[in-house]
């Protein structure tokens, strides 16, 4: 298909779109907020904040989607270290992640995390623990500077360290795969009411199942697929940044895997941390429905 | 590969959704009023461009960019270039940017540390937040004339 269609059924579909529950609360929860967003805001904020937090696979990004932007706050003289630590808590599920992030010269990102995932409420309990090694290219552009958005291209590559769950739900390949992605994010300054906005989209080629946790391609499909990322945030002070995310996923095992969403808040007291808070919406895990809970996550960086 | 196209569609329409969402709120924002006034005209003008030279002499590395420089012609053409480019009646009288900051060789580093002394100088002043974030708007399209050159 290309993309003079997508463009054009994407708009003769808005207004049925608009009368889809998802997409209404979607603008509804978005309206509400903005709306509400009153001088009460308009602090003693700065600009930055605009390196963005650490996702669940390590890039530099929103906490589910990697964003363009590179790890750090470091410009095309310098080098920045970021580590980050986050926790998941789902209704069923927990997964822990550290994860360490280099960026150099605002160029070259490369990352290691280690993902763990407790099956908290299952009678033989039991992890399982993912390696991911990502390298991301910045392309194109600055998120604040550049007339277009900041582009830049990624790879992560998974091995997963404990196999059993992979092979017992019938992921064709339990030991490894590669996601490779190209980002879009840019930040308008003062676009929404004086505040800065900030999006990301990111498009995924990926076989992952649940990330890689329970492996990689299955019955149901067993090659790559594009999958598409979003997220928005709202700037609200230098210090405070609240946002939505959405992550597409594949369902190559046939277990009904769904896509995840998040709400978040974000504290970034300075360019060392910041502290994020969410509200995760999962969906069905492994034939577990309604995932759903808190996600805290922390970033410093040097 | 495959291309899932219609799940695909779902997420760009949701994004589509939340552009238009903000178009229409910024829509409803009144545009008469011009952000020099907004700010609060010539005095908060001039006051932000005396706090940013006071931010400047106190920081060692930018200030070695200003060493041969006119302090007071540079108060004079900063106030008229900012009055100017936030909607003021001035006139603005000094050079063009890429003439400015030529053989300066301004570092990427060195330019965020600078807008990092401009909303210094804009938070002593008091401007608000959200004003702050559109002068930034105004001038942030300028660093490709001010940057390594």
């Amino acid at each position: 298909m290309n993309k003079k269609s997508h463009a054009k059924t994407s708009r003769t579909r808005l207004s049925l779109e608009l009368r889809r529950g998802r997409s209404a609360l979607l603008s509804a929860v978005l309206l509400a907020f903005m709306c509400s967003s009153s001088p009460i805001f308009a602090g003693e904020g700065k600009l930055v904040a605009t390196a963005g937090l650490s996702q669940v696979e390590g890039a530099g990004g929103g906490g589910l989607a990697p964003w363009a932007t590179l790890a750090g706050y470091d410009s095309r003289d310098e080098i920045s270290l970021v580590v980050s630590s986050s926790q998941a808590n789902v209704d069923d599920f927990r997964l822990n992640v550290w994860g360490i992030a280099a960026s150099f010269y605002d160029r070259v990102e490369l990352s290691f995390a280690q993902q763990t995932f407790d099956l908290t409420t299952s009678p033989t309990g039991g992890d399982i623990r993912q390696n991911i090694f990502g390298i991301k290219a910045r392309l194109y552009g600055d998120v604040i500077y550049s007339d277009w958005p900041q582009l830049a291209v990624g790879l992560q590559h998974k091995t997963l360290l404990d196999e059993s769950v992979a092979q017992a739900v019938g992921a064709k390949k339990s030991d490894r795969g590669t996601d490779l992605y190209l980002a879009a994010t840019k930040v308008h300054l003062g676009l929404v009411y004086g505040y800065n906005f900030v999006w990301n989209l990111a498009l995924r080629a990926t076989k992952a199942n649940e990330m890689g946790l329970l492996g990689f391609g299955g019955v149901e499909n067993n090659s790559y697929e594009f999958m598409a990322e979003a997220s928005a945030g709202l700037l609200l002070s230098e210090h405070l940044a609240i946002g939505l995310e959405y992550r597409q996923k594949p369902d190559n095992l046939g277990l009904k895997e769904d896509d995840w969403k998040d709400a978040f808040i974000s504290y970034i007291p300075n360019k060392h941390m910041s502290l994020t808070l969410a509200w995760a919406e999962l969906g069905t895990i492994a034939g577990a429905k309604d995932q759903n809970g808190w996600y805290l996550g922390l970033n410093a960086s040097l | 590969m495959k291309f899932r196209g219609h799940k695909v569609f779902a997420s760009l329409q949701a994004c589509l959704l939340i552009f238009l969402s903000l178009l229409l709120i910024t829509g409803c924002v009144s545009r008469q009023v011009s952000l020099y006034e907004q700010i609060g005209g010539e005095q908060k003008v001039v006051q932000i461009a005396d706090y940013f030279i006071d931010e400047i002499q106190y920081d060692r590395q930018i200030l070695s960019y200003f060493m041969d420089s006119d302090i007071d012609r540079f108060r004079e053409k900063l106030s008229e270039h900012i009055c100017v480019h936030i909607g003021g009646p001035c006139t603005y009288t000094g050079d063009d940017m890429v003439k400015v900051h030529t053989g300066m060789n301004i570092t990427e580093a060195d330019f965020n540390r600078v807008v990092e002394l401009l909303i210094n100088a804009m938070n002593r002043a008091e401007v608000p937040h959200r004003l702050q974030n559109q002068v930034l708007a105004r001038f942030a399209p300028m660093r490709g004339e001010m940057i390594y050159r």
